[in-house]
């Protein structure tokens, strides 16, 4: 092609919208994956401070005791709130994932209440996690 | 014999090879994870483990070091091929992802290679 480009006019054509939301309504199927996406690099991420907790206890009591004092801090309480809730959502919807794998459970109606199931139980595993380190009497 | 056409075998690209073995490998460490990290998180629940006296006894049981170098094992291993799909998804550029995906591989392999030895050094000492 060696014929030279010509001016073109500038003409405004439609743009295709952002779909989520206004056009293109959520789904629990969609939305769950994401999250199990999301939640899976932040558990990974977690591995990293689960890798410093136990090296700080072989460092010695001076170390462990930093690393406990970080962990009982607000913003360690904050993240072991949301890093024990991910893992018990990654938990519940990858047996989701694996009664899938299995063959099971690929109806619609299956998997919408399956995802309903998920998160439900996301929230009653974490909650009962909380319960355990603070309400249940001391071992 | 191989089945592949001269062109393909020439151009050097072709199956996967192991990607099965990713997929098994995933779902394996997912079931045994199911178990291991419940229990893991309920007996740091439970046991709170803030007080260093605490922690060094609950690691000098034997089922619980032993536990936990499984658990390590399957979680490194799990969360490493996760993170490898999801580089291979969003990362375009070739050198990059290859980049990225070494480098979280040998990441997660040495922490939990330390994790592992930590767990172990404190089982087996006084």
């Amino acid at each position: 092609m060696s014929a030279k480009p010509s001016a073109k006019p500038v003409v405004s054509r439609p743009l295709s919208p952002f779909m989520l939301g206004q056009y293109y309504r959520f789904q629990i199927s969609s939305l769950l994956s994401i999250t199990h996406r999301i939640t899976g690099v932040g558990l990974a991420i977690g591995t990293l401070f689960i890798a410093i907790w136990v090296m700080s206890a072989v460092a010695g009591p001076d170390a462990y005791a930093r690393f406990a004092w970080f962990a009982r801090s607000p913003i360690g309480l904050l993240l072991l709130l949301g890093w024990s809730w991910a893992l018990m959502f990654h938990l519940s919807n990858g047996i989701r994932h694996l009664v899938w794998d299995a063959g099971y459970a690929f109806e619609k109606k299956s998997v919408d209440a399956g995802g309903i199931i998920v998160v439900i139980a996301s929230v009653l595993l974490t909650a009962a996690i909380w319960v355990t380190a603070y309400l249940l009497p001391a071992v | 014999m191989s089945l592949r056409s001269p062109l393909s075998q020439a151009r050097g690209l072709g199956s996967a090879k192991d990607g099965v073995h990713h997929w098994w490998m995933q779902r394996l460490t997912a079931l045994a994870l199911i178990p291991l990290s419940l229990w893991f998180v309920f007996s740091i629940a439970r046991y709170h483990l803030a007080d260093y006296s605490t922690m060094i006894l609950w690691l000098h049981n034997p089922y619980v070091a032993i536990a936990l170098v499984l658990y390590f094992t399957a979680l490194f291993y799990h969360s490493a091929l996760g993170v490898q799909v999801v580089i291979e998804d969003y990362v375009a550029s070739e050198a990059l992802k290859i980049g990225s995906i070494v480098l979280v591989k040998l990441a997660h392999f040495a922490l939990a290679a330390a994790s592992i030895f930590a767990v172990l050094k404190i089982a087996f000492g006084a």
